[in-house]
């Protein structure tokens, strides 16, 4: 992998002509099965799994194609393309998922192949979005940028990259695979709900390895990610998880869909059996075939290296003047701007969330001006984040303003990031064939309902997630406030749960009480908050005012009528 | 669940090429609006959801073909789930899109 990033570019993985020549294949391919599907040649049976092979999905009201943004990183001549694709092949939008991918909804089968074409142009695809296999990998949206960053995941991402795409012990597993990264002290990636969780960390000798947590997943059966391993070197990391794999493989259920993802096999199995058999496993595979070469790492590495910082003072005047002068422009910083470990450089999370709005979309045209934000501000490089929110991640802080002027004159400027208004939604009824109620009309009430900017930093960190069903793809499990999406006897109904928490302190929130109409539930969570801030003291977030007072006076407060 | 007597059914499926949202009509030609769907008892509703599917398969026209339930509520007709009022109008947070934007 030799082809590095040009010029004064942050960092992208570039495909060389492997990759190339890979994709650009497996396009050729699926072009000539759509034509035998078209011809009649292929029964839907036949063709359904080769078409979700390839990310195309039929929802409600046509093809659904999700396409994957690897680790969630691309470059602006990517996501240019991908508005260019919105608007010549579906209706002018997108909508960013929570596994940092994008999904169009308005897809033709006849158009697919000419737009699996178009993004092969700029090295991206539609391969492992769906299917039994290992998933895009996810990793925190601020890696290679956050202060608090110990290994930077995107190198690791890759590899997992290029290591599962066509691996072919991974191809067909009991069911799908989804792995998260966080090299940071904090986790933004939610790692311990997915199959398997890593934590990159440094040893005493600032060498690599790897925290491994397995068998944390949503839907219908949550579990939290158990600690499998606390400490594997980088040079076994990869034959750590494919030995998990094998594992997985071998005893994984296939008789039962809803109990052939691996966190079941590890509750069944019991964690120190599970171990036992990894370790077997892996002392089998261990050795040199199976060693990752430092070589490989550092040349991976390149591909991520730092983009060409000025070297500025810690913080800027021009950043402090402008906050002054501007209230509007002073809280979005407060809400919507991380520290950056380069002086003078900062992160900015871009709120796909305006009130009212539905989570995760933007427009083609929105899509296009935040790829010129990008080059103009970020070295042509964003992030999509698991809170469906893109981030530019290395923003010089004299450059905030007139960032931040450009995001509001387009309606990108909401300054909620992590506040109550930051809502996951998944697409639910209005576009999903699973689905058992909608999911964006409810953000849409809510985030409405709490759209003031000073009430929402009154409320302080508060994650409402919404899904329209069981399969949790909205992550409602881990919601400080969590609702699903439930039919009653045609009507839709929402279960509000509690107390869920998607970081290292992972939790999945508890029931509250019976469900409720939508009308109810908006009118339920804002009851929910006002309880919160009747009881907290001083600095207490809403799981802690929760954790010290319990369920009882939320409970009391929204049930106690009935 | 089985419906009540007297409860209507149309037949529909995704278009294979495009996925649109397709009904049966009377006469059987597949139709793009709700409106002009065939409305068809339980007892007429069997056979000919199995000769729709026969149907859809062998032209390569339709997928996911099934019957779903409608009411009539003031003179009317619309389906009883949100679901398919859903796939028959468009998505209810983007009233420009789908069939309700033509409309
Ligand atoms: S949670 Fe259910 S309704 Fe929502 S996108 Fe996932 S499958 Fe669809």
């Amino acid at each position: 992998m030799n082809h590095i990033a040009p010029g004064a570019r942050a960092g992208i993985y570039h495909y060389d002509a492997i990759d190339r020549r890979f994709v650009g294949e497996r396009v050729e391919q699926f072009r000539k099965q759509v034509d035998r599907r078209l011809a009649g040649e292929l029964t839907e049976e036949e063709f359904k799994p080769i078409r979700l092979m390839n990310g195309l999905y039929l929802q409600l009201h046509a093809y659904m194609l999700r396409i994957a943004v690897p680790y969630g990183v691309m470059s602006a001549v990517q996501l240019r393309k991908l508005a260019e694709i919105g608007r010549t092949y579906d209706k002018g939008y997108g909508h960013f998922t929570t596994r940092q991918n994008l999904q169009y909804n308005w897809i033709k089968l006849e158009d697919t192949p000419a737009i699996l074409n178009a993004l092969a142009d700029v090295d991206m695809h539609a391969l492992q979005t769906s299917g039994n296999c290992v998933r895009n990998v996810t990793t925190d949206q601020f890696v290679g940028a956050a202060k608090d960053e110990v290994v930077d995941g995107r190198v690791y991402a890759e590899i997992l990259r290029q290591w599962t795409t066509l691996h072919p012990e991974f191809t067909y597993l009991p069911r799908k695979f989804k792995i998260a990264i966080s090299g940071a002290v904090s986790d933004r990636a939610a790692v311990r709900v997915h199959d398997v969780g890593l934590l990159a960390r440094r040893n005493e000798a600032g060498e690599a390895g790897f925290t491994f947590y397995v068998g944390g997943g949503l839907g219908r059966s949550p579990f939290i990610g158990k600690l499998v391993r606390e400490w594997v070197a980088e040079e076994d990391f990869v034959a750590y998880l494919e030995a998990i794999l094998r594992v997985y493989n071998q005893y994984g259920r296939r008789d039962n869909i809803y109990k052939a993802r691996i966190k079941i096999l590890v509750h069944e199995l019991g964690l120190e059996k599970f171990k036992a058999e990894v370790e077997e496993e892996f002392a089998r595979l261990r050795g040199p075939k199976y060693r990752l070469d430092p070589a490989i790492v550092a040349e991976i590495r390149t591909h991520f290296a730092p983009p060409p910082f000025e070297e500025l003072p810690e913080t800027s005047e021009a950043l402090a003047r402008a906050k002054a002068e501007n209230p509007a422009f002073a809280n979005w910083v407060a809400v919507n701007v991380a520290e950056h470990k380069a002086p003078g450089y900062a992160i900015a999370t871009i709120s796909l969330k305006p009130p009212g709005g539905i989570p995760g979309d933007a427009t083609c045209d929105q899509m296009d001006l935040i790829a010129d934000l990008a080059e103009r501000y970020s070295f042509g490089e964003l992030r999509v984040s698991h809170v469906q929110n893109i981030v530019l991640a290395h923003v010089k802080q004299d450059d905030l303003f007139a960032l931040w002027q450009q995001l509001d004159a387009a309606g990108l400027g909401t300054a909620n990031a992590g506040l109550i208004g930051d809502i996951i939604a998944c697409p639910g009824l209005d576009y999903c064939a699973l689905a058992n109620a909608r999911s964006i009309p409810l953000a849409q009430a809510l985030s409405a309902r709490f759209a003031d900017p000073v009430r929402q930093r009154t409320i302080g960190e508060l994650g409402i997630k919404i899904s329209g069903c069981i399969n949790a793809c909205g992550h409602h499990h881990v919601g400080a406030i969590g609702i699903l999406g439930v039919d009653k006897k045609g009507t839709e109904f929402y279960q509000i749960t509690v107390g869920g928490d998607p970081t290292l302190t992972t939790a999945i929130g508890d029931i509250l009480g019976p469900a409720l109409t939508e009308e109810e539930t908006v009118d339920a969570i804002e009851a929910i908050v006002e309880v919160y801030l009747a009881h907290r003291t001083e600095g207490e977030r809403f799981l802690d005012t929760l954790a010290r007072v319990g369920h009882g006076p939320f409970k009391e407060r929204i049930y106690a009528a009935d | 669940m089985p419906s009540p007597d007297g409860t209507l059914h149309a037949i529909t499926a995704n278009r294979l090429r495009d996925g649109v949202v397709v009904f049966l009509a009377a006469g059987g030609a597949w139709v793009e609006s709700f409106a002009d769907a065939a409305l068809l008892t339980k007892a007429e509703a069997e056979p000919a959801l199995a000769a729709a599917k026969a149907q859809a398969d062998g032209d390569q026209f339709g997928v996911d073909v099934y019957a779903f339930e409608v009411e009539r509520a003031d003179g009317t007709a619309q389906p009883v789930k949100m679901r398919e009022r859903i796939r028959a109008l468009g998505p209810s947070v983007r009233l420009d899109l789908g069939k309700q934007a033509a409309a």
